[in-house]
């Protein structure tokens, strides 16, 4: 009853307040970048302009390395295509001339299918192929514009747009430029704050946990490389515009450099950071003017820094919230009751059920003919020595492991095995044995992760922040705070996962999963490492959660804890059932005792 | 026609699978792929070039010099880029920090060196034609590197102390192996393989600082289609893609010979992202 209260939803000012300090430093720097004019010369139009073009690319290219953590090194590439793209169809020298906006406007549709040509490797590549992958088409492009000479004038090169009046100026094209730069900076902020930025995140840092919420990779990335491809060809129009001239020449692999290495200096999950990292990246080879040349050497002796000494980049120096100080005697006291307040009643009554299950890792059978029953509302320990096939139980029934033999059903649907990611839409969720969490996002964004199928709005709403990411956004905080309540860790919201201590991450987890509201809960071992007082509260959340008419099945080897809650109890020993009944059953059940309990 | 394209393949072919087992020594020891895989090759072009035209010292002299030259920026990766990361390897930090030192490499190279390919000097004279000397080079380069990785692998206490490392690191420190110092010797190892691939291939490719970002990717291929720290897979693999990339020079022209590289590249490890003789990946749950 309390814990609602005790975050109370906050209204319309105070959000406002809450996201101000985190506004000013943009408008700070659009403000800047408009009076830039008042205060200096055209040599300074140039390079504002080169800077607020190089961000409408690194913008998109953030969400691929800095949110899903995608090392795509050669984006040069798609900046080159774009450049062309516009360029031969404003000159008409293959089909009829078009408008310069119009050709931008098709050279960002063709990025957006190159972006994803040149990503889908990532589908499958681990990082350093990936990164080798974009590499090899970034020096592709480059030769296939030296050789296709009738369209793109080979190395003697094309002319660049010329966009019409009053953006022929110096200043009236700098001002474009700011303007691009400006809607994209909104454009992805409102991407990297909706849950389909979060998403991206637990892809990157928690794979493994993002399948269990039923995040699907394929999809989340496909998007972004459509939005990151198309925002670089855009941004490849402009460059041309304001190269005036372009030739292969234009396009270095030291572009593709500056791009990669502005977001790295900038700091991952961020967006402010990569910003700052590209102006200072751009205007750092000006200022020092003999060092013109070594500007590629110097990128490269920052990466290196960057990565050895402070590999947060500038965002984690800006990050002052998460230096303050934890208080180190907390507690962590749940209050069930408020669950009834943040989670539906389960009243369907279908069953978890698995028959004849067996899997093996070569010769040895981890599960040996399993049959397992869970019923909506029960709680149903899952017991046994080290290696006796509990954890994997878990993982074949999350879809993470294909059985052998045997079915997994749920009532009379059969669950497709080895299908991580649909586990959650059929209303099971899970924990894991060691947490995983996000620990660069804040609690409260880790738990949100949990409701990312609840959303409702599309990514292109969420681009466009339109009423219903809103809403979304609105009801998956909310529901995040009141079982961050629950668990009893409301005022650590905002403070960084990786802060946390064992026991903590732990009820995350459980919050995480009950985002859901599932129908069945897996926990693997929630009581491992937890002090004897953080059981007995675990115990009374197990329990809670339980009325609420979910199924719980609980992997643990607290056996106290097995006989105080569960209602009935499988034994497991070599991947076989050893014994199967209620606790009290199982307590004097001679086998069980002599193998595993002792005594 | 047909015996040029065996002869320019086979170079080609031969200097990728030296650049590969490159890659591969390094990988061995330290589970790190690391971007100066070919900026090494490209550098025993230049110093090749440096010791033998611009110093004029004799041919066998330059060679050891140049050999002794990679393998310092051999060491020098291992202490700058590899060591400090490894603490964290599944964060894939050493992806960047091989980057900026193969960055550094290549530019100092552009900016002291020269960015237009220089003359390599002929080194023995010996053939002409399709028997000229730098195509056999390179093949016989690579066969010499292949016999001698052999021997030391199979018949020295070194070589077997980096197998075991690369079989189960955590095992072999608990045998007491200095994994630290082998590391490094296998760095210092892998800079000598790429200096050889660099000198043998100096009068193919010259000495030109571009050929670093080259090699680096015409390199890992082999080792993506062979699969990580497999040497026969990655001298088979390189052998395919030279002559595959050759053919498909003389038969279409250059520009689709990349193109069909970086596509059949892309397809197999996307049908395959193993490689074709690799094991299958780890657990993940």
């Amino acid at each position: 009853m309390t814990a609602v209260t005790a975050t109370p939803p906050r209204d319309e000012t105070g959000r406002l307040r809450a996201i101000l300090p985190k506004l000013a430093p943009f408008a700070g720097i659009l403000a800047a970048a408009m009076i830039l004019p008042f205060v200096s010369n055209d040599y300074w139009a140039l390079i504002g302009t080169r800077a607020a073009i190089y961000w409408v690319l690194v913008s998109g290219l953030n969400l691929i390395v800095g949110f899903a953590g995608h090392l795509a090194i050669g984006y040069v590439a798609l900046l080159t295509l774009g450049a062309y793209t516009t360029s031969v169809l404003a000159a008409g020298n293959v089909l009829t001339a078009v408008e310069p906006f119009a050709a931008l406007a098709i050279a960002g549709c063709v990025g957006a299918v190159f972006g994803v040509i040149v990503g889908l490797p990532a589908l499958r590549l681990r990082t350093f192929y990936f990164a080798m992958s974009t590499l090899g088409f970034a020096t592709i492009v480059t030769q296939i514009a030296l050789a296709w000479q009738s369209v793109t004038g080979g190395g003697i090169g094309i002319a660049g747009p010329e966009f019409p009046s009053p953006f022929n100026t110096a200043w009236g094209y700098y001002y474009l430029c700011v303007a691009f730069a400006a809607i994209c900076t909104w454009l992805s902020a409102n991407v990297a704050h909706s849950r389909f930025g979060r998403a991206l995140i637990a892809i990157r840092d928690a794979e493994v946990a993002a399948e269990a919420t039923g995040i699907s990779k394929p999809r989340m990335l496909v998007a972004i490389f459509l939005l990151a491809g198309g925002l670089a060809a855009i941004a490849g129009g402009l460059f041309a515009s304001l190269q005036t001239y372009i030739t292969p020449d234009a396009f270095t692999f030291d572009l593709s450099i500056l791009f990669f290495i502005a977001i790295l200096i900038g700091g991952r999950g961020s967006i402010l950071g990569p910003m700052l990292g590209t102006i200072i990246l751009t205007i750092l080879p000006e200022i020092a003017a003999p060092l013109a040349a070594w500007s590629t050497f110097l990128y490269a002796v920052l990466l290196l820094v960057i990565v050895l000494v402070m590999p947060g980049g500038i965002a984690a120096l800006l990050d002052f919230q998460n230096r303050r100080p934890l208080a180190s005697n907390r507690a962590i006291v749940p209050r069930p009751v408020a669950l009834a307040e943040c989670m539906g009643r389960n009243a369907g009554n279908s069953v978890l059920s698995l028959r004849g299950v067996t899997l093996s890792f070569g010769n040895v059978r981890a599960i040996d003919n399993l049959d397992l029953d869970v019923r909506p509302g029960e709680i149903h320990g899952l017991i046994g020595p080290n290696g006796s096939g509990k954890t994997t139980t878990l993982n074949v029934i999350s879809g993470y492991y294909v059985a052998k033999a045997g079915t997994i059903r749920l009532g009379d649907k059969l669950l497709p095995q080895g299908r991580p990611t649909l586990r959650a839409r059929h209303g099971i969720a899970r924990t894991f044995q060691t947490p995983r969490l996000i620990g660069e996002a804040s609690v409260l964004k880790n738990i949100m992760i949990g409701g990312t199928i609840e959303g409702r709005a599309s990514f292109v709403e969420a681009l466009l922040a339109l009423p219903r990411n809103r809403r979304d956004e609105r009801t998956l905080n909310e529901k995040a705070r009141a079982l961050l309540a629950v668990v009893g860790l409301e005022t650590l919201a905002e403070i960084r996962a990786d802060r946390l201590q064992h026991s903590e991450l732990r009820f995350i987890e459980i919050a995480r999963a009950l985002m859901l509201e599932p129908d069945f809960l897996l926990l693997d071992e929630p009581a491992a490492g937890l002090s004897g007082d953080e059981i007995e509260r675990l115990a009374a959340l197990i329990i809670a959660i339980s009325r609420r008419g979910t199924g719980l099945l609980l992997v643990e080897h607290h056996a106290d804890l097995i006989f105080d809650i569960c209602d009935s109890v499988t034994v497991l020993n070599l991947g076989r059932v050893l014994a199967a009944g209620t606790p009290a059953e199982i307590r004097v059940h001679k086998e069980v005792v002599s193998a595993y309990l002792g005594g | 026609m047909f015996a040029s394209i065996i002869a320019s393949g086979l170079a080609a072919g031969a200097i990728y699978a030296l650049v590969g087992i490159t890659y591969n020594t390094m990988f061995s020891t330290s589970r790190v792929m690391s971007f100066t895989a070919g900026q090494l090759a490209m550098l025993g072009g230049v110093f090749g070039s440096l010791f033998t035209l611009k110093l004029g010292l004799p041919v066998m002299a330059g060679f050891l010099l140049t050999l002794a030259g990679c393998a310092i920026i051999g060491i020098i990766t291992e202490f700058v880029a590899v060591r400090p990361v490894l603490k964290s390897l599944d964060q894939h930090l050493y992806v960047l920090s091989t980057l900026a030192v193969a960055l550094m490499i290549q530019q100092v190279a552009a900016i002291k060196w020269g960015t237009e390919p220089q003359p390599f000097p002929r080194l023995i004279g010996l053939g002409s034609g399709i028997w000229d000397e730098k195509f056999w080079l390179p093949v016989v380069a690579c066969v010499v590197t292949i016999v001698a990785l052999e021997y030391l692998y199979r018949r020295t206490l070194v070589g077997r102390a980096f197998l075991a490392i690369a079989e189960d690191n955590f095992a072999a420190r608990a045998f007491g192996l200095p994994e630290r110092n082998l590391r490094v010797a296998s760095y210092a190892l892998a800079g000598i393989i790429g200096g050889v691939a660099g000198f043998s291939s100096g009068e193919l490719l010259l000495a030109f600082f571009a050929n670093g970002a080259l090699l680096n990717f015409y390199g890992f291929v082999p080792v993506a289609l062979g699969g990580l720290g497999n040497n026969r897979g990655a001298v088979i693999g390189g052998l395919a893609l030279g002559l595959f990339q050759q053919a498909a020079n003389f038969l279409v022209g250059g520009i689709f010979s990349s193109v069909a590289v970086f596509a059949l590249f892309i397809m197999v490890l996307l049908a395959k992202p193993q490689g074709l003789f690799g094991l299958s990946t780890a657990r993940r749950v």
